[in-house]
């Protein structure tokens, strides 16, 4: 996606990024005390869901349409596992995380076979197979999703029932999973990444197995949907079809979009953006998705570096 | 009652039939996404959208202007295909240098907006539309009821698609359009005027799903969201063909909608999903599609 990519980090320019992660650490621990905790959490959770799908999109070139398989999966699984087989929350999330992971080795393997416009439509085909397997099975409760999931304790003692406590470990989780993608972006894996998707003949070329380190930026990608997922599920004590659906896949993909491409810091102020507008339009009924449609326009063919990439032209410094 | 593989062949047959009425609109949206795809380098995320909006202007023409089913089938390709073509002049033109990817989500943007306003006038539930007096009734062949609607939109369907895949493969026009596929550049040095050639490619692949929602109207009920899994289901048709080709693109839609129907006979639990496992299938043994090439 050419129009996103800005100059890579050079060692001086990492001040604006500290900056701008204080900022947004700052503003999580202190929001609470004037927005909805749980909206606040369905923030952090929809911006790891964002980041870890801008980690493909912003930094290898694959567009995929069918993130919120991973994202689906990982909180049924949670779900299941926190509900049925009576887990505490910190196994749920990675017996969640570990579904996704396992999801994305899968389809993965499948979807890197082909490249660009067709990668886009294989992975909306696989995850609306996926889709209709959760409708399908028993375990998932159908239309009714799995309801009233237990949070549990944390470790034995932290208990989640209490909303600070949920909220502190959705924060940690949220800024684990952001600076994990954010060491990943600046390792040397990272730069082949973006070697690959500036010109993949000569990635090749020089020597790098590309199919590789696609499928591995894939399923980390996957992977970190998944804690997304699992957190998210245990947040609203709920895993149900929505979340698997084409829309939210769609929806990740507009979070991103509008946050900027290709930046750190832009799925995190898109899914901000787009959460609260569908907060504020939720009496609105199908407006929302008209509204959703005209940003995905208006994005497209006006604003394609979206807002962070935007702030960043402004003050020169990638963010 | 006769039975093969212990299924009654009543039941056999008429699966086999729907998987027909099926596949004849996943080939004539997958031909038209092909056609699309083949100039533009755009995937038309759109199409579900603009195939509801053919069977909404069948339903307008017969309950606003009194037009019945045989206006329709003439009248909605053109409306539709001329707000593709204003689709393509205003805002897809502006792409064609960028990443292919912003055509797909351009594309995925309007099918929003066009299904959103859709639903928020008629809500979510079908509007009736019956069969023209002409098509009623059916023929009785022995081993099944053959509805004579039905026929008539296998018979339509195969004669579009094969109209088309002669103007495009064996005419002067189809020379120039597959020039301009593999270089536009070159076919516009001799003077042939490529902007509106895709303009006309984009309006004629948009009133080819306008045209399968016409003829689908009376089958399903016309409804807002009538295209939006369909598309999902055609983009894994158009994964598995192979978009190089005009006649993969036919033979796929109508193959996998049979094999859809038989599975509905023989395994109906899998019946949504075996389209996308084939799609998988394809995808490990022959990556680039059964009739396509790799570019």
């Amino acid at each position: 996606m050419a129009a996103a990519v800005l100059p890579m980090t050079k060692p001086g320019e990492v001040g604006a990024q500290r900056i701008a992660f204080v900022l947004m650490v700052a503003f999580f621990l202190l929001a609470p005390l004037v927005l909805y905790p749980v909206f606040l959490m369905k923030a952090m959770c929809f911006a790891l869901f964002a980041a870890a799908f801008n980690l493909l999109i912003g930094y290898v070139g694959l567009l995929s349409f069918g993130h919120a398989m991973f994202l689906g999966t990982a909180g049924y699984v949670c779900a299941h596992a926190a509900k049925v087989w009576g887990f505490p929350p910190e196994l749920a999330i990675l017996a969640g995380t570990a579904a996704a992971c396992a999801l994305g080795v899968v389809t993965g393997l499948l979807a890197i076979r082909r490249q660009g416009i067709y990668f886009a439509m294989i992975t909306l085909a696989l995850a609306q197979m996926i889709y209709f397997f959760y409708l399908q099975m028993p375990f998932t409760q159908g239309e009714d999703g799995i309801q009233a999931v237990p949070r549990g304790k944390l470790l034995g003692f932290i208990d989640l029932s209490n909303v600070w406590a949920m909220y502190g470990t959705v924060l940690v989780v949220f800024v684990a999973g952001f600076l994990l993608i954010y060491r990943i972006i600046h390792s040397p894996f990272g730069q082949v990444l973006k070697a690959i998707r500036e010109n993949e003949a000569r990635a090749t070329s020089l020597g790098y197995d590309v199919d590789r380190y696609k499928l591995a930026a894939y399923v980390i990608s996957a992977t970190l949907a998944g804690v997304a997922g699992a957190t998210n599920a245990l947040v609203f004590q709920l895993a149900a079809l929505n979340n698997v659906h084409w829309s939210m896949s769609g929806e990740v993909v507009l979070m991103t979009l509008l946050g900027g491409l290709g930046t750190i810091f832009g799925p995190v102020v898109g899914a901000f953006a787009v959460l609260a507008m569908e907060n504020y339009l939720a009496q609105l009924g199908f407006w929302v998705t008209i509204v959703q449609g005209a940003i995905f326009v208006v994005c497209v063919l006006t604003f394609r570096r979206g807002i962070v990439g935007e702030l960043a032209l402004l003050i020169k410094k990638p963010l | 009652m006769t039975e093969i593989f212990g299924v009654p062949t009543q039941a056999l047959f008429g699966q086999l039939l729907i998987g027909l009425i099926n596949g004849s609109f996943y080939a004539l949206l997958s031909l038209g996404l092909a056609v699309i795809f083949g100039l533009l380098n755009i995937i038309n995320f759109t199409h579900g959208a603009q195939y509801m909006m053919g069977a909404f202007v069948a339903w307008f023409l017969l309950n606003k202007a009194g037009l019945g089913y045989w206006w329709a089938l003439v009248i909605a390709p053109i409306a539709v295909g001329v707000f593709g073509a204003i689709i393509e002049r205003t805002m897809l033109k502006q792409l064609y240098k960028l990443d292919h990817l912003y055509g797909l989500l351009l594309t995925f943007g309007l099918a929003l907006i066009i299904q959103g306003l859709f639903r928020n006038e008629y809500g979510s539930s079908g509007l009736p539309y019956s069969i023209p007096s002409q098509l009623q009734g059916g023929q009785n062949l022995g081993f099944m009821f053959l509805p004579n609607y039905r026929a008539w939109v296998i018979v339509l369907s195969l004669v579009v698609c094969f109209s088309t895949w002669f103007v495009i493969e064996k005419t002067k026009l189809g020379s120039y359009l597959r020039a301009a596929t593999e270089n536009p550049e070159l076919v516009r040095a001799f003077g042939i005027n490529v902007p509106r050639m895709i303009t006309l490619t984009y309006g004629f692949g948009v009133g080819l799903a306008a045209l399968a929602g016409v003829m689908a109207a009376p089958i399903y009920s016309v409804n807002p969201l009538m295209g939006a899994d369909l598309i999902i289901v055609v983009f894994a048709v158009v994964v598995i063909g192979g978009m190089g080709s005009i006649m993969g693109s036919i033979l796929t839609g109508f193959g996998l909608g049979v094999v859809e129907g038989l599975t509905k006979v023989f395994y109906p639990e899998a019946s949504n999903t075996v389209i996308f496992i084939i799609m998988a299938i394809v995808l490990m043994l022959r990556p680039a599609g059964l009739f396509g090439t790799q570019r």
